[in-house]
């Protein structure tokens, strides 16, 4: 509470309610009332967040700024928020991005501006939803109120094949859900009438149950990750998807996913995520090799971006489940990391996309003789996406491998390879469009970056060095949670 | 007064009938346009109803004509619910009906004589009450669907429901002979304490369950005695179809809720296993099917289908939770399905029914208002939060889980899926595709406001479903206590 606010609330309802009076402004007749509605709703959602992170206690690993009424009785459910050093990040995360694709969508969306406004800011808003949720059927009903406005956002002012992709999202992730719904009612019956997480956290399980409470989780999460095998919805999303669904997908949709490893299966059912790790990390690893290589022969820009973002998840999820602190840490690191870069890349692509109309690499040659500004941003964002030490891509996998080492010094061999192909995919992609001669009279008529386009890139640009030179802030907030979750993690919940 | 505490129970019905034959004989005398005057007057007779049932009503448990008739909780709740869908259906319906000149007297008597039958079926505590209920429903509907007598498919679909309608009452009335025969009464009350003392005759007690669970299974339309609900669905009038497909299925639900659970509690066990096959072959029917139709009357009838399978999932979990997370299901669905057939009937015109899929592509441009509502009407009947229908699909599963049945809840929500393929293909069409025709939705103020109560409802009641769900389970909970 500051100032009497209920600040997690704020966070949420108040995109809301901006998308709500964007919506309002009716017809494209009013689109820059739309706009400018938007804009400060999205500045003002990102304002509200900032207490967070500075009234956050570092050193308590409990949940903060806790919210807590009765909601629905009968079954016992209550709105209840909160976070701890795990979530707090990601829920600033999410209140930063909607900003960036609000004004990346500033000139190129052009029909039905307010509801694609709208739809970016009630998603945003259901998005810290989900990070502060602490009741399992809250946590549910954002969960899944996050497909809505995404779907129509990929169907609506998405690619050729847009149909297609925004059906396949939909259905893929709601496969999951509902599994995890029925994992979530049963935890409801075991843990005594409780739909509370921490109190799932404490219900003792038997292995056999819990295994099964595993692969429900596993798929609800996995398919959002996405890991390899459910990985196949990613590519065709992204690249449907218009620019700013792209960010919202790749640099928060996913990290719900990897967010909720953490929040749920590790905590609630501690033995079979110990007792499955080995095909975890295998499924971790085999994203990141073999997804790497599958990104290395992508023709279209976004579906490489796609892959990448794939590969690079991969080591998040073979971060958690080395069980350390180190892995543990520089996956969230990696998450977070994850989201300026590829937030940034898919930007760098639209903006290209938006002169030419066309993703092909092979389309592209010697931008750099055109828009000079805009290939100095995109070098960086493409070193920091293949890891460069001093950007914040560096630090995250960094950390992953030093902890992998310590558990077998093969998976961090395996998972270091990814330094190599990710450099190769990266800038070979980066080499064939920015370098050599002008390919031909479309990229000879380029203009370069327009001011808006700069300050979003610049802002980018400062927090992927930023955190790539100085990570400690980040790092300091989650020690004391992700502490507690390891030992959370070491502790069998089998009943006696 | 002896009489007359008698019949107070009763009184809505009696109230009911009496404003019904008034209805009828004005219709006759009074000169009016388009019959404005009784619509009035069926409107306000739903009104009093609501007043008499709630005036009238009585803690505990309230008997009349010798335990034939029974008045409680459940009994009261439900039936508020039924003249509320049934005065929704009248207004969504009236322009519709003028424009094809069938808003006629008959259409309103017969709806107050459907909406009379619902209220017995609702109060039943004797099987030949609920039969009685049963017929007095049924064949107003018979009536109602083959009201446009010069609609081929319209006579087609009331003789198909009419033929197919009488032998589902053969099978409950032979059904019910055998549990007679088997007890020796016809009183729920009684019927109930004769299976638990232990029947001699067992078998014939079994047979009688199976004829009477046919008989339900028809009246409800679940897999494999749906046959009819497609055509039906199809062939109806729009707003018939409405009245089909919203009000009668909470009667139903008190239907199989007073003969399974109020009658036959004991047979638990066996019913259990029946309702089991229905509703998993009716989830996966009626979810598979449903894909494959392209007017959406007919699409609409097999989810109907598929959506009364996922209510017997609460039934069948055999505990009072269940039962109440049945009746909730029940009630949302209503509402869902009174939305999405009163846009149907809001985009239909003179000599054009927007009941093709196609006719809903582009909605979004046309108006932006209509295409919300049905977005969220189409997302609650998937059951995708933080609609209502998510809560409704949540407590029924809640209680198969508690029951035992955690595999029978990955089926249903598995068939669930299949199900959201096609509710999300009519967004896609609204929102994705271009419009087919640019002909302007021409709403009247009341069905416009009306629409939009009915869709803002299932947002709303999405994200404080407390009170409802309450309300529901202890009104169930109150009256199968006190039995």
């Amino acid at each position: 509470m500051i100032l009497g606010l209920p600040i997690i609330s704020v966070a949420i309802w108040l995109p809301i309610i901006f998308g709500i009076l964007v919506l309002s402004t009716g017809n494209d007749k009013n689109a820059p009332l739309a706009r400018i509605i938007a804009l400060v709703g999205s500045v003002l959602g990102f304002l509200v967040t900032i207490p967070l992170y500075t009234g956050f206690v570092s050193e308590s690993s409990e949940m903060q700024f806790v919210e807590y009424h009765n909601w629905i009785a009968r079954f016992n459910i209550h709105y209840h928020l909160g976070v701890d050093g795990i979530s707090v990040l990601f829920i600033l995360l999410t209140a930063f991005f909607t900003p960036i694709v609000v004004l990346a969508g500033w000139k190129v969306i052009e029909k039905r501006v307010a509801q694609y406004m709208a739809a970016f800011l009630i998603m945003s808003g259901i998005m810290v939803g989900v990070f502060a949720a602490l009741d399992a059927v809250l946590f549910y009903v954002f969960w899944e109120a996050m497909l809505i406005p995404m779907f129509l956002i990929i169907g609506v002012w998405g690619g050729q094949n847009r149909v297609y992709a925004a059906v396949k999202f939909f259905l893929y992730t709601l496969l999951g859900s509902l599994l995890m719904l029925i994992a979530l009612i049963y935890l409801y019956n075991q843990s005594g009438g409780s739909f509370s997480i921490l109190d799932f956290h404490q219900v003792l399980i038997p292995m056999n149950a819990q295994i099964l409470v595993f692969i429900a989780f596993f798929l609800a999460f996995a398919v959002k990750v996405p890991m390899f095998p459910v990985h196949t919805w990613l590519p065709d999303a992204h690249v449907e998807a218009p620019t700013g669904g792209s960010v919202i997908l790749a640099a928060i949709m996913l990290k719900v996913g990897a967010y909720g490893f953490l929040r749920f299966s590790m905590p609630i059912v501690p033995d079979a995520s110990n007792k499955l790790a080995g095909v975890m990390i295998a499924l971790s690893l085999i994203a990141v090799v073999y997804i790497g290589l599958v990104a290395l022969m992508q023709t279209d820009m976004k579906k490489l971006v796609a892959y990448s973002s794939i590969s690079h998840m991969g080591f998040v999820t073979m971060g958690f489940f080395i069980f350390n602190a180190y892995g543990m840490e520089g996956a969230l690191l990696q998450m977070i990391s994850h989201g300026f870069i590829s937030g940034a890349l898919f930007l760098c692509i639209g903006v290209l996309y938006d002169r030419m109309h066309t993703r092909n690499i092979a389309d592209y040659g010697g931008v750099v003789h055109t828009m000079p500004v805009f290939a100095a941003f995109f070098m960086l964002f493409a070193m920091a996406n293949s890891g460069l030490p001093g950007t914040s891509g560096f630090v995250g996998e960094f950390m992953v491998i030093l902890g992998a080492v310590k558990v077998n010094f093969w998976y961090a061999f395996a998972a270091a390879t990814t330094l190599s192909f990710g450099a190769a995919y990266t800038l070979w992609m980066y080499k064939r469009v920015i370098f050599g001669a002008v390919a031909n009279s479309h990229v000879a008529e380029l203009t370069d970056l327009t001011l808006r386009e700069k300050a979003i890139f610049a802002l980018l640009a400062f927090t992927v060095l930023g955190m790539g030179l100085y990570p400690l802030p980040f790092a300091e907030i989650m020690h004391a949670s992700v502490n507690d979750l390891l030992v959370h993690v070491a502790r069998s919940k089998l009943p006696l | 007064m002896d009489l007359m505490t008698n019949l107070m129970p009763a009184s809505a019905e009696i109230f009911l009938l009496v404003m019904a034959c008034v209805i009828l004989i004005a219709g006759l005398l009074i000169r009016q346009n388009n019959n404005s005057v009784t619509y009035m007057l069926t409107l306000a007779t739903l009104i009093g109803c609501m007043f008499v049932t709630v005036g009238t009503h009585v803690e505990g448990v309230a008997y009349a004509f010798h335990n034939m008739f029974v008045d409680d909780l459940m009994a009261d709740v439900l039936k508020l619910l039924i003249y509320l869908a049934v005065a929704m259906m009248l207004v969504y319906s009236r322009q519709y009906l003028v424009v094809r000149g069938l808003f006629s007297g008959e259409f309103l008597v017969l709806t107050l004589f459907a909406t009379l039958g619902m209220m017995v079926m609702v109060s039943a505590s004797h099987f030949l009450t609920l039969y009685l209920g049963l017929e007095l429903l049924s064949l107003s509907l018979y009536a109602m669907v083959a009201l446009q007598r010069d609609s081929a498919q319209s006579t087609e679909a009331a003789m198909k429901y009419f033929i197919l309608g009488a032998l589902a009452s053969g099978l409950l009335l032979y059904g019910m002979s055998m549990l007679y025969g088997a007890t020796g009464t016809l009183e729920l009350n009684a019927v109930s304490d004769a299976i638990a003392q232990g029947v001699q005759n067992q078998p014939l007690l079994t047979f009688g369950l199976v004829f009477i669970v046919s008989g339900l299974a028809f009246k409800l339309g679940v897999v494999p005695f749906h046959m009819w609900v497609p055509d039906v669905y199809h062939g109806a009038p729009t707003p018939m179809t409405m009245l089909i497909g919203s009000a009668p299925k909470l009667a139903a639900f008190a239907f199989v809720v007073r003969i399974l659970v109020e009658g036959m509690q004991s047979l638990a066990e066996h019913w259990t296993v029946m309702l089991i096959l229905l509703a998993v072959a009716s989830m996966a029917i009626g979810n598979i099917t449903a894909i494959a139709q392209t007017n959406l009357k007919r699409m609409f009838a097999y989810s109907t289908i598929a959506h009364m399978g996922f209510m017997l999932l609460g039934l069948l979990s055999g505990n009072i939770e269940g039962y109440g997370s049945a009746m909730f299901y029940a009630v949302v669905y209503v509402l869902m399905s009174l939305g999405a057939f009163g846009m149907i009937l809001l985009l239909s015109r003179e000599g054009f029914e927007a009941d093709n899929l196609s006719d809903f592509k582009g909605l979004a441009q046309r108006s932006p208002w209509l295409a919300f509502m049905m977005l969220l009407l189409m997302f609650s009947m998937a059951g995708v939060p933080p609609t209502v229908g998510f809560y409704a699909k949540f407590a029924v599963l809640n209680s198969v889980v508690q029951a035992g049945h955690v595999w029978l809840a990955i089926v249903a929500v598995m068939l669930s899926l299949i199900g959201a393929f096609y509710y999300l293909r009519i967004v896609k069409l609204m929102y994705f595709d271009a419009p087919e025709s640019h002909a302007p939705v021409v709403l009247g103020q009341d069905t416009a406001m009306l629409i939009s109560v009915n869709g803002l409802a299932v947002l709303v009641l999405g994200l404080l479903p407390g009170a409802l769900m309450s309300v529901c389970a202890v009104s169930v909970q109150h009256s199968l206590l006190l039995h």
